[in-house]
């Protein structure tokens, strides 16, 4: 395919940006894409894997994707332009259009509007104008940062660098636009329960250094590698079986299904992703995991990667989680000077390598054929299943793709066993669980708990049962709400589902009397018609009519009164839960549908125009 | 692209659709089989020469062992597999996959099927609201993934937008586009290899697009118009289509089709000649044609003004 491209050139910061992603990209690492041993056909493609990369490159150094710097990028990584430039406009950290090159990302998600969130938006406003207005320094709304537990949270993304403000004020914002050095937000602080003997996942946190290996090493790390390697990757597979672990990201899958059908393949290349874009609103789990512990994420990528046959992991990281990429990037150069990754894995002749890939603002690149289509340099969209990532994944290899926990769940069991695992939780819903609490609770944070713990226990741990707790959004924003009377309810996947709600990401996400509902769902909507990736018809043009039906329930606006407005929610929902092609367009109704079932809006507030409800 | 493969011969598998048992090749589709049963199964974004997106929903059905519904375009059968189109759920769906799109597109030049399957599934597409006011030019293309202004539901948004009329020989009417990805596989890898258009941006405000939504004459575009072949909405026509539908003068009943084989070049693709008027108004070829699958180039599809011996219809 022959490229015509605009004439526009590149300047030379834009020119300088690509060449060193291009420059520095492992094109010949083990299993990459592009090794022509490996016969994935993705050479065909030039290196489209590396367009994000890329873009990221353009925007860290100068602000905004220019066409001329689409177009450098197009002949470098041989990409026709109009699908590059479907690419840039898909994500929400990417910008086609000149903006200022220092960015405030202020989230007003559920999680912090009404714990300073709003009030940093007002305040943001009046000192820098209207969102996305200003040559030098500009704030934008955002959705949930992953911060939530010190709400309320803002993301930097400047040409100087990116990083995280939580909790924060107009003041610390406007200094670190300008320049000034901000400290991260601390993981240990947001895990209340550090340094308890009780803890399997997050027993390092607060323990080690997650920026030393020694230190790792002096707690346990590499304990359950170097036992993988002596077993043999089968019985790896069999004690994940038997460890009945289902995955963490939110589907409850069983692990053990997904390793053992790419272990078995015939296909000499596969691979290993992480999936860590964790940006369900209300969930912050792999963040403390990765930014506090990164080197067991590094170790269990590896177990799994040998266990399943891959040679090379990716870890996909959320864009908006600064931290925990440079964690996981130093975890990873330390593991591999130490011969932890690479060709001789601990001297055992095996081959595995990792490759860190920051996402770029889009909640659909959790979802996990998006996400595999976003690390080979395409639009974040779902991809029609069958077939699944197990038979034709990443570059339409079998692939096994996992959550953060889950995989850190792999290092226990493999030191334990799989029964060990299996003995604690029951039914399908074994091992421990972290669960993100914010909102109306006293010690906010990350919990870990064994699987059947109530929600009136972990509500215990955290300070208590919030006086005036009006719901719990269970689960995050695909998940739904549910009452005080419902605290008794086993946190397993059994037990939330005999009350109709789910675990989720594990969201546990309180509000008391005070809180708005009606502002509370129409965010959540707002939150799906934006992250929608448009690709079907349910999701696209259904999450938009179900924000317009809510905003005039809300002002008591309805059409037909309010009998007809439910109604037409109703077939919405119905349409999107059954015929949507992903889980985001499946989910898009779930939050709403259960706030109106038991009547968090609707039952007092809000005129009514048409009476025709009784 | 789809090929009808005579050569091998299929293992038969069998198929229960509302109770009725179908033997058909294995590989075919759900959607060969309810075809070749003789129900009529709407579609919007499948084609028999292309690749399946399956992104309208509208064709979906019932699949035991599915919680979701699944798309029968793009679903190929398996052995044992019980299919049911009769029940409230499929039907509610497909509707409402009618209803959605015509709350936000205009929908008038989608065909007789599409206006036929509206009205049998029951869509309202009024029930949204007021329609709100449309885009300005370019505006739609614009808007940034992840950021919209929060509605008041006074009206329902649409995707009402101007004509781009770009160039000598086809306009896009996007105002009517339903994002079926159709045009962007003929123009990509199922025909023309050329991929002069993409889908950009996200969500509802998700576009066809060039690379900066530069006009057509400054992409990649060859002008062999098979992304206007494709179009099920009317969004991509041809400038003579335009010009007589604006004018009030577009005579589909009128409409008389000659067969004949392009003079250009030696491949020697069918050509059909849609004549209104003593004019040639359009150019195609049959989708199951085994030399074109329906695709043609400039040649073929725009070529004809030597024939009928007048002025090009736009005059630059
Ligand atoms: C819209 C959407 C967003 C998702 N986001 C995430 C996510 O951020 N992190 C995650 O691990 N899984 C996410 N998932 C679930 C993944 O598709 C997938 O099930 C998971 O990564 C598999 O890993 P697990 O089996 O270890 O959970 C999401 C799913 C959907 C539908
Ligand atoms: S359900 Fe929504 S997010 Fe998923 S594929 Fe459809 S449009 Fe995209
Ligand atoms: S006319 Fe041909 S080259 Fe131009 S956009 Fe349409 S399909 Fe692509
Ligand atoms: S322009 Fe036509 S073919 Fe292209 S996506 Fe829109 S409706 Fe489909
Ligand atoms: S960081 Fe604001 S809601 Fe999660
Ligand atoms: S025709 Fe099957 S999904 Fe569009």
């Amino acid at each position: 395919m022959d490229l015509t491209l605009l004439a526009d050139a590149p300047t030379t910061a834009e020119r300088a940006a690509v060449d060193a992603v291009v420059g520095s990209a492992p094109g010949t690492g083990p299993g990459s894409p592009t090794d022509p041993a490996d016969g994935t056909g993705a050479a065909d493609e030039g290196r489209r894997d590396l367009l994000l990369p890329a873009f990221h490159a353009v925007m860290d150094a100068v602000g905004w994707i220019s066409r001329g710097a689409l177009s450098y990028v197009c002949e470098t990584l041989h990409v026709p332009p109009a699908e590059a430039y479907g690419v840039a406009t898909f994500y929400a950290l990417f910008s086609v259009t000149p903006r200022a090159p220092r960015i405030a990302h202020v989230c007003d998600d559920v999680g912090c509007a009404a714990f300073g969130g709003e009030d940093l938006c007002a305040a943001m406003e009046e000192r820098l104008g209207p969102e996305g207005s200003g040559e030098e320094v500009t704030w934008t709304r955002s959705p949930c940062l992953g911060l939530c537990e010190r709400a309320p949270a803002v993301f930097l993304q400047t040409t100087h660098g990116h990083g995280q403000i939580a909790p924060a004020d107009a003041d610390a914002v406007t200094h670190a636009l300008d320049g000034e050095d901000v400290a991260g937000p601390d993981p240990v602080v947001s895990t209340p329960q550090a340094g308890s003997p009780d803890l399997e996942l997050l027993s390092r946190v607060g323990v080690v250094d997650p920026g030393d290996l020694d230190s790792y090493r002096a707690a346990g790390g590499y304990a359950g590698l170097r036992r993988a390697l002596a077993v043999g990757p089968a019985r790896v597979v069999d004690e994940i079986t038997v460890a009945s672990l289902t995955g963490r990201g939110g589907a409850a899958f069983p692990t053990g299904t997904k390793w053992s059908a790419v272990a078995g393949s015939p296909d000499p290349v596969k691979y290993l992703v992480c999936n860590a874009d964790e940006s369900e609103p209300g969930t912050f789990k792999d963040r403390v995991l990765m930014e506090a512990d990164p080197f067991a994420l590094v170790e269990a990528m590896t177990v799994a990667g040998i266990a399943v046959g891959a040679r090379l992991g990716y870890l996909y990281v959320r864009g908006e989680y600064p931290a925990a990429e440079a964690a996981l990037l130093r975890a990873i150069s330390e593991a591999r000077r130490h011969g932890y990754l690479g060709d001789d894995v601990m001297g055992s002749g095996r081959v595995f390598d990792l490759e860190v890939r920051r996402g770029a603002g889009a909640y659909i690149c959790g979802e996990e054929t998006a996400l595999m289509n976003s690390l080979e340099g395409r639009r974040g969209e779902p991809r029609a299943k069958p077939p699944f990532p197990t038979v034709s994944g990443l570059f339409g290899k079998p692939t096994v793709i996992n959550n953060v926990e889950t995989l850190v769940n792999v290092l226990r069991i493999v030191e334990q066993g799989g029964p060990a695992f299996a003995s604690v939780g029951s039914g399908r819903s074994t091992g421990t669980k972290l669960f993100c609490l914010s909102g109306v609770v006293a010690r906010p944070g990350v919990y870990e708990v064994p699987m059947g713990t109530t929600l009136r226990e972990l509500l215990e741990l955290a300070g208590g049962v919030p006086v005036g707790l009006k719901a719990i959004l269970l689960g995050g924003a695909a998940g739904s709400f549910v009452t005080p009377d419902q605290l008794d309810v086993p946190l397993t996947l059994e037990g939330t589902r005999e009350i109709g709600a789910t675990l989720g990401s594990g969201v546990v996400l309180c509000f008391d009397e005070s809180t708005d509902f009606a502002a509370v769902l129409r965010r959540i909507a707002g939150f799906f018609r934006d992250e929608s990736c448009g690709q079907c018809v349910p999701c696209r043009v259904g999450t938009v009519r179900q924000e317009e039906a809510l905003a005039r329930i809300e002002r008591g606006r309805e059409i037909g009164g309010r009998t007809v407005e439910l109604q037409l929610l109703d077939d919405v929902d119905r349409v999107m839960t059954d015929a949507s092609i992903c889980g985001l367009g499946q989910t898009a109704a779930s939050a709403v549908r259960s706030a109106l079932s038991l009547g968090l809006i609707g039952s007092g507030g809000g005129a009514r125009r048409n009476g025709d409800h009784p | 692209m789809t090929t009808v493969d005579l050569g091998t011969i299929r293992r038969l598998v069998s198929v229960t659709v509302d109770d009725v048992e179908h033997r058909v090749p294995e590989g075919a589709t759900i959607m060969d089989v309810l075809d070749s049963a003789g129900a009529d199964t709407p579609r919007l974004c499948q084609a028999p020469n292309l690749t399946p997106v399956n992104a309208c929903r509208v064709c979906v059905v019932e699949v035991e062992g599915s919680r979701p519904l699944v798309p029968s375009c793009a679903r190929r059968v398996e052995d044992g597999m019980v299919v049911r189109t009769d029940t409230d759920r499929v039907a509610h769906s497909r509707r409402m996959v009618l209803e959605l799109l015509g709350s936000a597109n205009d929908m008038s030049q989608a065909g007789d099927d599409v206006a036929r399957w509206s009205i049998e599934y029951g869509a309202d597409p009024e029930r949204y609201g007021p329609v709100g006011p449309p885009a300005a030019a370019g505006e739609r293309g614009n808007r940034h993934a992840g950021h919209h202004s929060a509605p008041d539901g006074e009206t329902r948004a649409t995707v009402a937008q101007p004509v781009t009329v770009d160039n000598d020989l086809y306009v896009r009417d996007y105002a009517r586009c339903i994002l079926c990805y159709k045009c962007v596989e003929a123009c990509g890898t199922d025909a023309q290899n050329t991929f002069a258009i993409a889908v950009a941006g996200r969500g509802f405000d998700a576009t066809i697009s060039t690379e900066f939504a530069v006009p057509l004459p400054d992409s990649a575009c060859v002008y062999c118009g098979n992304c206007i072949g494709v179009c099920p909405t009317g969004a991509l026509k041809s400038v003579a289509e335009h010009e007589r539908r604006e004018a009030g003068v577009w005579d589909p009943e009128g409409e008389t089709v000659t067969s004949t084989i392009c003079s250009f070049c030696g491949v020697g693709c069918t050509l059909e000649l849609h004549v209104q008027d003593n004019t040639i108004v359009n150019v195609t070829s049959p989708h199951d044609h085994s030399v074109t699958h329906g695709h043609l180039c400039i040649k073929g599809r725009f070529g004809f003004q030597h024939v009928q011996n007048v002025a090009p219809p736009r005059d630059r």
